[in-house]
């Protein structure tokens, strides 16, 4: 009798698991693998991918260098940058803010997600480009201030688009923060600053780094606003990809480094998040 | 219950002339006026009542829609909303920056596109790749070889077969704001110096193999279509130079132009004509140490989905009254006698339009072999990363 509720629960899963189990192998695994095969190849003389076995093109990734580091420089700046805004904003919205204006100021965070990434970063190259802010400034006898196509304007059009990003994760982990955990803290002496350090922050450090980790994955495969703001000369890998692909023809040059990002990706986050599980669950502990 | 009487009208009187104003200052498109005010589909449907217009009768079936692949500010819209009505066939415009990315497109397969703009040094190329079909001259009653400049057309012909006609013929010249830039630019090598100087900050190059190293190139000395490993290593030393002095790498440089962003950018010549008729101070000049002459041409992809339209388009492009238009729209050089006759004189006078003779003698024309050469490719895409 058990084993067929059993053998009946089991197919229940399946049958639930199986559309997104298809949906990834078709769509994830599939061309991974292909992607992997490509990595191996050659580029046919007009450009594309020729059967092959080499490795030519994992040792021509150092030709990239500066497109790697750019990347995996740019996309913890990025994040740590969010961080450093959205922090204060996501413990406003869930400690401070008057609760019966909560949902609404919460929903003003999402609201920019309505209008597409692309006219919102296309907005800013009008608002940093001459005649935006520069022109504003040289009105007040400041020339020539050029904004658009720096490493600034891609800086900022990384923390812009990204922020809700980090500010979600942050709000929810510090909604879900014990009250009586603080009054503890006070009670026993604590000053707001020791308590915030000591209580809260470490309680909310699993917003924190699901914040980080989706914010910095997410830009490491970046390539519009490096593209608009920082206009074709701020590069990010996943520009050098459109180029390998979409200019020179280079497939197997092209998969093998998107091969190499997928697996610094995966190495990078997972001891990113076991450092971290390790700090929150220690601090954890130490409070009990 | 009785109606207002014009509660059935598309748009009230007031909103139609609110929408022609913005229209007029230039804050919507002449797609989304014609669009909200209902006036677009009302001249499609009248087009297609027989014997109010008299357009052309197509035997095939042409479907709804079609796609191409062209270059930035290349087309007057007016030009595909004209076909529009005339056939019922809408077009899908998409921009390209370089040859290389229409072919890597195609490559990759399953573009969509009815009809491209491909230069004439990449149509031996693709015939060579079976991307593109032998056009059906047939098909084409308004394209006339005899008519055609040979100059510019013969490389739409490829063992005796026509692949693909002709758009218009052009220069990459140099585009200089007069006004921010007073040091003479008149060759390549001076761009390359101004672009660290005057204009640091400023200069625009294409983000595009040919121009950006064949430029480099003729700045330097040698040929705009090197291949050679020791010419194109001295152009990537000096693209890598100039790189952090540049204001973008980019082939759509209008915007940027018109902004005054960029102050001075490689240019084609249909490009600095509409720029230099809209804004006197940007000025239009070829490298009198060398650079860049060309042809465009339209083609149709073997994948295209739908030939019918794809050569319906083509055919009405080539009927020198919608050359005309085009042409004027677009500032590109005719390669058609027949069009050249019914230009205006101040478009024939332009002398960014038809330079003198002298002028185009040191340019080339650019060479099958840099779109496949990878050492140029990889070049590129170095540059790019630096």
């Amino acid at each position: 009798m058990r084993s067929a509720t059993n053998t009946k629960r089991n197919l229940v899963t399946a049958a639930l698991v199986a559309p997104a189990a298809a949906w990834l192998a078709v769509f994830l695994v599939l061309p991974f693998m292909a992607m992997l095969v490509f990595a191996f190849g050659e580029r046919a003389p007009e450009g594309g991918y020729q059967a092959a076995f080499t490795f030519t093109q994992f040792a021509n990734l150092p030709t990239r260098a500066a497109a790697f580091w750019n990347t995996l420089l740019l996309a913890p700046a990025g994040a740590l940058l969010c961080l450093l805004i959205a922090y204060p904003v996501a413990y406003y919205l869930a400690v401070k803010a008057d609760p019966r204006y909560r949902l609404i100021l919460v929903s003003l965070v999402v609201v920019p997600f309505w209008t597409s990434l692309l006219v919102r970063t296309y907005a800013w190259m009008y608002i940093l480009g001459s005649r935006g802010i520069p022109n504003l400034l040289s009105m007040i006898g400041i020339e020539d201030v050029r904004m658009l196509n720096t490493p600034g304007a891609v800086l900022l059009g990384i923390v812009y688009g990204y922020l809700p990003l980090m500010i979600m994760p942050i709000y929810v982990s510090l909604e879900k923060l014990d009250r009586r955990l603080l009054e503890a803290s006070a009670d026993l002496g604590g000053k707001p600053v020791s308590t915030f350090f000591g209580v809260t922050l470490p309680l909310s450090l699993p917003g924190v780094m699901t914040g980080v980790a989706l914010v910095t994955i997410l830009l490491l495969g970046e390539y519009l606003i490096p593209q608009l703001l920082g206009g074709g000369k701020v590069f990010f890998l996943g520009n050098a990809l459109v180029d390998l692909f979409l200019q020179s023809r280079n497939w197997p040059f092209g998969s093998a480094i998107a091969v190499t990002l997928v697996a610094v990706v995966v190495v990078v986050l997972m001891v990113a998040m076991r450092v971290a599980w390790k700090v929150a669950g220690t601090r954890q502990v130490d409070l009990v | 219950m009785t109606k207002w009487y014009r509660e059935n009208a598309p748009i009230t009187a007031d909103k139609l002339a609110d929408e022609l104003m913005r229209l007029k200052r230039g804050s919507v498109s002449r797609r989304h006026f014609l669009g909200v005010t209902g006036l677009g589909l009302a001249t499609a449907v009248l087009a297609r009542q027989p014997g109010l217009f008299n357009s052309t009768a197509y035997a095939e079936d042409l479907g709804t829609q079609m796609s191409i692949a062209t270059w930035p500010n290349y087309h007057d819209p007016a030009t595909f909303e004209a076909f529009t009505a005339a056939t019922g066939v809408a077009v899908e415009v998409n921009v390209f920056g370089s040859n290389e990315e229409m072919l890597a497109k195609l490559q990759a397969g399953g573009t969509g596109w009815d009809l491209f703009v491909p230069t004439n040094y990449t149509i031996s190329t693709y015939v060579k790749l079976g991307l593109i079909d032998e056009l059906d001259l047939s098909k084409l009653p308004n394209y006339d070889a005899s008519t055609e400049n040979a100059r510019f057309t013969s490389e739409g012909v490829v063992e005796g077969k026509t692949y693909a006609v002709p758009k218009n013929w052009g220069t990459t010249g140099i585009a200089v704001n007069s006004d921010k830039i007073k040091a003479p630019v008149a060759s390549w090598k001076d761009f390359f110096e101004i672009a660290m100087t005057e204009g640091d900050g400023r200069a625009m190059v294409h983000d595009y193999q040919l121009t950006t190293i064949g430029n480099a190139l003729v700045s330097l000395g040698f040929s705009f279509n090197s291949i050679k490993p020791e010419e194109l290593a001295k152009a990537e030393e000096l693209l890598i130079k100039v790189k952090p002095h540049l204001y973008a790498i980019n082939s759509d440089y209008q915007p940027a132009m018109r902004a005054t962003d960029a102050w001075m950018t490689m240019c084609w010549t249909n490009d600095g004509a509409q720029l230099n008729r809209d804004m006197p101070e940007i000025k239009f000049v070829l490298g009198k140490d060398g650079g860049e002459i060309w042809s465009d041409f339209y083609a149709i992809p073997k994948s295209a989905a739908n030939k019918a339209a794809g050569y319906a388009l083509l055919d009405y492009l080539m009927a020198p009254n919608s050359a005309v238009k085009e042409h004027i729209a677009n500032g590109a050089p005719t390669t058609d006698s027949r069009v050249l006759k019914l230009l205006p004189a101040d478009v024939t006078s332009n002398k960014i339009v038809y330079p003198d003779e002298a002028a185009l003698s040191p340019l080339e024309f650019g060479a099958a072999v840099t779109l496949t050469d990878p050492g140029r490719a990889e070049l590129m895409a170095r540059f790019k990363s630096a």
